[in-house]
């Protein structure tokens, strides 16, 4: 198993999609904006000074709505699209500069990518396509086929290994392009808007199999999606994207806490803070309580919130990973800070940086 | 100034411009048309060869190697057993020797084309320099009347088998190039991607990707191929060529209608078998597509 040891870092990464890009990069560092540029020189500015780091092993989800460049993002990291200027490096290698060969061993042996609409090969079975990236840098039959039907048998597709994709449903189809990505056996894992085309019962069944097998794998892995839940329940990081800019980085719960701008807000205005937001956020630190309940520091309000109801109290003391006692939360601040923005200055916001 | 007449080169100049082209190339013919005729001579062995073939061997083996081939194709034993019945229905006639001198010229004539024009087709498909240059040439060949372009093909090779399969080929290798370029121009773009991602080459890419999708199109193109070679042979017996279309020709020239009708019904036939052993065999490649999930 490649275990994923090396961060991927995008440094002042520029895509300007047209005839003429590169001539025009000067223009957009020099503060261009993609409105001026595309009405001045027809050139459409795809991604605008990306600078990002993916660490090793966590889930990187990159998120925007429709136009932001999500996309043409992560096809930067396997070189799909050829960026305008800038750097991805890779263990000491920047990928943009890779000679073609170079670049297909990478893609081989270190990438897999899943597809927002499939792209399993029609004319294949799902053996046959599971074990294509293994094929082609020319693994034996035998051990390709071992290898794949592992997989296929991880993702949950028994019996299904001598099906075409058209005879599975669309959940399943999307199982098979997992499982066709993790048989590569690499250390990134690229996935573009992946469960976006899944029902949403399904794409939560996937969400919960890719967490499954994150848990195990510990792959770097590159989420794109437009659906906010759907980052705060895979990203440990997340980044989000307009007009080709990334706006604002961090955890999933810093961007609800903390969204940098009203385009931000507008987004998180929605969610259920309660499934994002940690009891670190809310707790006074030092404090001691006269009662039953104590709670790990990185437990959700909602579940914080049950555990003080359930034994009908109104107080709950707060522990670190030790079990070192750190502090206590209130009830009914917790559920305050569940149901609407807070700004009292209960908040500590040392917690944030923590 | 005179509108009503166009005004056009003299004839003088005309008729020196059409005789120097004439000597020009009939000079070139002298020059190379040996050389042309050593090239194009395999074309002639193979030919004479598969004729020798299908000619000598008894009916009765003949026949059950072509209801094999076909049952390979097709798969279906309504078509075998038609081709069973028309074949011997065509041996009764006493056009048998005609036939299989027919099904020999085709089958050399469809494998001249798909060598040439499957390469071709994937040229087309990769370059659209090569795509924009190609299209008009195709264009003119399948629009071209094919008596124009038999002239120069027998001031170089006379009359005979030859010639027959060069015109024969001019004709009928156009459908096969532009339904390989189709056929590889319209796999999915999120597909080829995905071949991309996984590290293929260009290689791979053809062989396992863009080929496997393209083949039933092409399949297409190879049914087209051999429906207008067939449509050829009566032309290509113009110039030597034997088979079920000297008949033919024998009956326009002496009004034998008995004569015309029945072998005019036995490349019917043939044609009918080709097409659908060919095109029960293009299905049979897209079967991965036929059972839908619900």
């Amino acid at each position: 198993m490649a275990e994923a040891i090396h961060d991927i870092q995008i440094k002042n990464l520029y895509k300007i999609f047209g005839p003429n890009g590169q001539r025009h990069v000067a223009d957009v560092q020099a503060g261009m904006t993609k409105e001026e540029l595309n009405a001045k020189h027809n050139h459409v500015l795809g991604l605008d000074n990306i600078n990002l780091t993916i660490p090793a092993g966590r889930i990187q989800v990159v998120m925007g709505l429709s136009g932001s460049g999500k996309s043409t993002l992560i096809r930067h990291i396997n070189r799909l699209i050829e960026p305008t200027a800038g750097e991805v490096i890779f263990d000491g290698q920047d990928i943009v500069q890779m000679p073609q060969s170079d670049l297909r061993q990478f893609r081989r042996e270190k990438t897999g990518m899943v597809f927002q609409k499939f792209a399993l090969f029609p004319h294949r079975t799902v053996l046959e396509n599971t074990i294509y990236g293994l094929k082609i840098r020319g693994v034996s039959d035998k051990e390709a086929e071992e290898r794949g039907r592992r997989w296929i048998s991880r993702v949950g597709l028994d019996g299904f290994e001598g099906n075409y994709p058209n005879q599975l449903s669309g959940g399943m189809q999307q199982r098979v392009g997992l499982a066709r990505a993790l048989t590569n056996d690499a250390e990134i894992l690229l996935m573009d808007e992946a469960f976006s085309a899944l029902d949403p019962l399904i794409r939560t069944d996937m969400q919960s199999v890719l967490l499954d097998l994150q848990e195990e794998l510990r792959k770097t892995i590159i989420f794109i999606t437009h659906d906010l839940d759907e980052a705060l329940r895979l990203g440990d990081k997340i980044a989000i994207l307009r007009d080709g800019r990334i706006i604002q980085q961090g955890t999933g719960e810093q961007i609800v806490l903390r969204p940098a701008d009203d385009y931000i807000s507008s987004f998180v205005r929605d969610v259920k803070r309660g499934h994002v937001i940690t009891v670190r956020t809310i707790m006074r630190k030092g404090q001691r309580a006269e009662t039953p309940v104590t709670v790990p520091v990185s437990t959700l309000l909602e579940e914080a919130a049950r555990a003080m109801t359930d034994a009908e109290t109104n107080r709950a003391n707060v522990v670190d990973p030790q079990g070192n006692h750190i502090g206590m939360v209130t009830l009914s601040k917790t559920v305050a800070e569940m149901i609407a923005p807070d700004d009292s200055e209960e908040v500590n916001p040392d917690a944030l940086i923590a | 100034m005179d509108f009503v007449d166009f005004p056009a080169m003299s004839r003088g100049d005309l008729r020196d411009l059409r005789v120097t082209i004439d000597t020009g190339f009939r000079e070139f013919t002298r020059a190379y048309g040996e050389m042309l005729e050593n090239i194009f001579h395999p074309i002639q062995v193979l030919l004479v060869f598969i004729e020798g073939l299908l000619i000598n061997t008894p009916w009765i083996i003949v026949l059950a190697a072509l209801a094999l081939m076909i049952w390979g194709l097709s798969r279906s034993w309504n078509i075998v057993l038609g081709t069973v019945i028309a074949l011997c229905l065509i041996g009764y006639f006493g056009m048998w020797e005609d036939t299989m001198r027919t099904i020999a010229m085709v089958a050399v004539c469809t494998l001249i084309a798909v060598v040439i024009g499957i390469p071709a087709g994937i040229l087309m498909a990769r370059s659209d320099r090569a795509n924009s240059l190609i299209t008009p040439v195709l264009d003119m060949m399948q629009t071209m009347p094919s008596f124009v372009y038999l002239i120069p093909v027998v001031m170089i090779f006379g009359l005979g088998k030859v010639p027959g399969v060069i015109a024969v080929v001019i004709y009928a290798v156009p459908p096969i190039i532009r339904l390989t370029n189709l056929g590889i121009r319209q796999v999915p773009a999120d597909v080829l991607e995905a071949a991309e991602a996984f590290g293929s080459n260009g290689r791979q890419k053809l062989q396992d990707v863009q080929l496997p999708l393209a083949l039933p199109t092409i399949m297409a193109g190879v049914n087209q191929t051999i429906m207008m070679s067939l449509a050829m042979v009566v032309v290509a017996s113009m110039i030597g060529v034997r088979g079920l279309g000297q008949p033919v020709l024998q009956a326009i020239n002496n009004q034998y209608f008995t004569l015309g009708v029945m072998n005019g019904l036995a490349i019917v036939a043939i044609a009918i078998i080709f097409d659908r052993a060919t095109q029960a065999y293009g299905k049979r490649l897209q079967k991965h597509l036929e059972a839908v999930h619900g």
